[in-house]
């Protein structure tokens, strides 16, 4: 069918002759290096200390009910997938959700996209609670926030060509006229180091790494403030993952885009985001600054989970770090542990863990953690630091002689005073 | 896999040839379509199918002008090619063949047997492809939004296509014909002998019993497609319901659409014939290949090329459809192997 366009160009060899090609048999990644990125003009990305949040989440649920086989299905339970989440998103910063599988981050992502409608709490965006708005007021919301996906073959519709897909949202939202879509898309193209001549081609004639960069320029069409990436790179290469970081950078630079990134690659969060929150089962269970998270993480299991990344440094030097290993798989969702959601494969966890859930306790000038012996590793306190605050003794027992203080748990962002765990008070900057 | 690679790195690298950038606007990306219809063209057998049934579209289309310029006469009695001492078998050898009458003629009547069987398959083709096309259209949809949907939407598409499969087709198409086809004389054009309230009451009967076929292949295949994410990036962008059905989940069923077709059209061409032994559809002497085969059953021994032709082109265009069809869905599904 195409022998004459083909032979016209005499390096390529004919016509494809299969189907576009299963994933993970992608032919090497060459085609990347036509995009020329200074490795080393892309440092890690620091955060803008007077940025206004343009994103303020407070206390997000998302329960999936869990219904029973049969005619008549009956609700019998409930996945609770996102329990009173709240945090901040800064105008063109990053956020970064880190976690295990299944502990709810790309669904909170997928909530702020309001691709689910939350069970419950708000999300406020620009000033306004976007939790409850119908579907036809979202239409022109939908400009503002957009999502880049975890799987670039599924995410392209792979009977669209790359020109209908990233002008797909000109024409929903009638932007600009219909002849002035082509060159846009163009730009766009330009923008994701792609080649602007590829329009007219079809997802399959692409890499991963290449549909990766089409799905982001989908996403920038419509210049949105906010961008959900849902794992963005976790489907692929390593050597290709650094460009698309590089090129996130880049765009979120250019065009002044708060991120909220959405990964288990902890070595790519901490390039990415200078901010991060780390969850578990639903919940966050400790959210900080980059130095602070990396370096002085608080809850046990954010030490477990840093212990698992393999260490450069260390290799080198030859000595070997010590590994924090989680028995245990993770509960289930519809039935949670009481108390702390972490208490069955925590190893510090004591009696008071299984009473009385931790508060997001803020503990320092950016860091927040949900943990009844917050401390450094193999500093953790004997006694919990948060039962004075609850008013419960040591045991998790209500204590009647105690007096509870007002705390600030579960408000997004952080406040200028927080309690110091060595002097056992409130301090501020 | 090669071709495609070596492909994919000459959009990239630096021309070695030279050729001016222009060039590269000149290599159009293939399309999916495309490349299904170069995996079809090697098939040979589903090419020999493909051609049998182009031209089966192409006699069927032609024979309406040929019988208005006379070189059909599907109608015209030749009483004096049948011999009535032998019970009106036509004269001569074969069924009467001869230079004015290729197939021969229709005994007692002496009607031309090249020019009923060929007018025969305008009359089928229009059959069964209006009843396919119905049943497509009403399915394709109706399965979109079952699978899309979900909930309490597809309960009751689920149920209503549960219904109708579990209804006794062939005998109430027998009970109700007579009212059915007074009430398709009502609405359209023609008297109740005339072709096209019956034709119209068979369409109307194959379309509503074969919809929920094409519903449920149609509702698996919308189940599958829409986990992937490019639906939720429609949904994303603000996309309208129609949006996301027609434009985004539709071109992903096109191959199950279109061999569901090719697959339906023979199932409807010889259900039209036996429907018409069973005295429902087109009467004559308006030909079709089902009626013209019920006539052609009493001579079975008598006369067997008048029952030849007719079971045999019926016979010849099944199963070149039903090749068609696998052929195709080989083609658009590389990934199944015969």
């Amino acid at each position: 069918m195409s022998d004459r366009t083909s032979d016209e160009l005499p390096v390529s060899a004919g016509m494809p002759n299969d189907d576009p090609r299963p994933r993970g048999e992608d032919p090497v990644d060459s085609d990347e290096i036509d995009y020329v990125a200074p490795l080393e003009a892309h440092a890690a990305s620091v955060a803008d200390p007077n940025a206004k949040p343009i994103l303020e989440v407070r206390d997000l649920k998302m329960y999936f009910p869990v219904k029973s086989s049969g005619i008549i299905r009956r609700t019998i339970g409930q996945v609770q997938a996102v329990d009173g989440v709240s945090f901040q998103v800064p105008e063109g910063g990053s956020l970064g959700l880190v976690g295990e599988s299944g502990c709810g981050k790309s669904t909170t992502g997928r909530l702020i996209t309001r691709l689910y409608q939350p069970t419950g709490g708000t999300i406020n965006f620009d000033g306004r609670d976007i939790s409850k708005t119908s579907a036809r007021q979202l239409k022109p919301l939908r400009r503002e926030i957009q999502m880049i996906f975890q799987d670039p073959y599924t995410s392209l519709n792979p009977r669209h060509s790359v020109g209908s897909i990233i002008g797909a949202p000109l024409a929903i939202h009638k932007v600009v006229p219909r002849d002035k879509i082509l060159p846009r898309v163009q730009e766009l193209l330009d923008i994701v180091g792609l080649n602007p001549e590829h329009y007219n081609r079809y997802p399959h004639e692409f890499s991963g790494g290449q549909r990766q960069r089409i799905g982001i320029a989908r996403a920038l069409t419509l210049q949105p403030k906010v961008l959900v990436a849902d794992e963005p790179v976790s489907a692929l290469d390593v050597s290709i993952q650094a460009q698309v970081i590089n090129l996130l950078q880049d765009v979120q630079r250019e065009f002044n885009i708060a991120f909220l990134f959405v990964a288990h690659d902890l070595a790519v969060v901490r390039h990415f985001c200078p901010e991060i929150a780390v969850m578990y089962l639903g919940k966050i269970v400790e959210i900080a600054d980059r130095e602070t998270l990396y370096n002085r993480p608080n809850h046990p299991y954010t030490q477990a989970l840093l212990s698992a990344v393999p260490d450069v440094k260390q290799a080198a030097v030859g000595g070997r770090r010590e590994r924090i290993r989680l028995e245990g798989d993770v509960p289930s969702p519809i039935n949670p542990p009481s108390g702390c959601r972490f208490r069955t494969r925590c190893p510090i966890a004591q009696e008071i863990c299984a009473r009385v859930e931790p508060p997001l306790l803020q503990i320092g000038q950016r860091h927040k953690v949900a943990c009844h012996f917050a401390g450094e590793l193999g500093k953790h306190p004997d006694r919990p630091v948060t039962a004075p605050l609850l008013g419960v003794d040591d045991t998790g027992a209500p204590d009647p002689g105690a007096t509870p203080s007002p705390l600030a748990a579960n408000e997004p962002g952080y406040s200028d005073t927080w309690y110091d765990l060595e002097r056992k008070t409130m301090a501020s900057a | 896999m090669t071709v495609q690679a070596s492909n994919l790195e000459s959009e990239q690298l630096p021309d070695p040839s030279g050729a001016p950038e222009g060039d590269v606007s000149k290599l159009a990306g293939k399309s999916p379509t495309r490349l299904a219809l170069g995996r079809f063209r090697r098939d040979k057998l589903s090419m020999v199918a493909f051609v049998v049934v182009a031209l089966y579209i192409l006699a069927a289309l032609s024979a309406p002008f040929l019988v208005k310029f006379g070189v059909l006469d599907p109608t015209s009695f030749n009483q004096e090619l049948t011999d009535p001492s032998t019970g009106g078998l036509p004269i001569g050898k074969l069924g009467g063949i001869s230079w004015e009458h290729p197939l021969g003629v229709e005994p007692q009547t002496g009607r031309d047997v090249l020019s009923r069987v060929w007018y025969g398959l305008t009359f089928s083709l229009a059959i069964a492809l209006t009843a396919t096309i119905l049943a497509i259209v009403f399915g394709a949809v109706l399965g979109i939004i079952a699978g899309f949907s979900g909930g309490w939407v597809d309960a009751t598409i689920g149920r209503a296509i549960d219904l109708t499969l579990s209804f006794p087709s062939t005998l109430m198409l027998l009970a109700l014909s007579s009212i059915g086809i007074q009430l398709m004389a009502d609405i359209l054009p023609g008297t109740f002998s005339d072709p096209l309230p019956n034709g119209a009451y068979v369409v109307f009967v194959l379309a509503l019993f074969g919809w929920p076929g094409v519903a449920r292949i149609i509702r698996g295949q919308v189940l599958s497609v829409r986990e992937r994410e490019f639906v939720d990036a429609a949904v994303l962008l603000g996309a309208s319901r129609r949006r996301i059905y027609f434009k985004e989940i539709l071109p992903n069923l096109w191959a199950p659409i279109l061999v569901v077709f090719t697959l339906t059209m023979p199932a409807y061409i010889s259900a039209e014939a036996a429907l018409s032994y069973l005295n429902v559809g087109i009467k004559p002497p308006t030909p079709t290949l089902g009626n013209v085969l019920r006539s052609s059953i009493n001579y079975s021994s008598a006369d067997f090329i008048f029952f030849f032709t007719p079971a045999f082109l019926i016979m010849i265009i099944v199963v070149s459809f039903n090749l068609l069809g696998d052929g195709l869905r080989d083609a658009l599904d590389p990934k199944t192997h015969r």
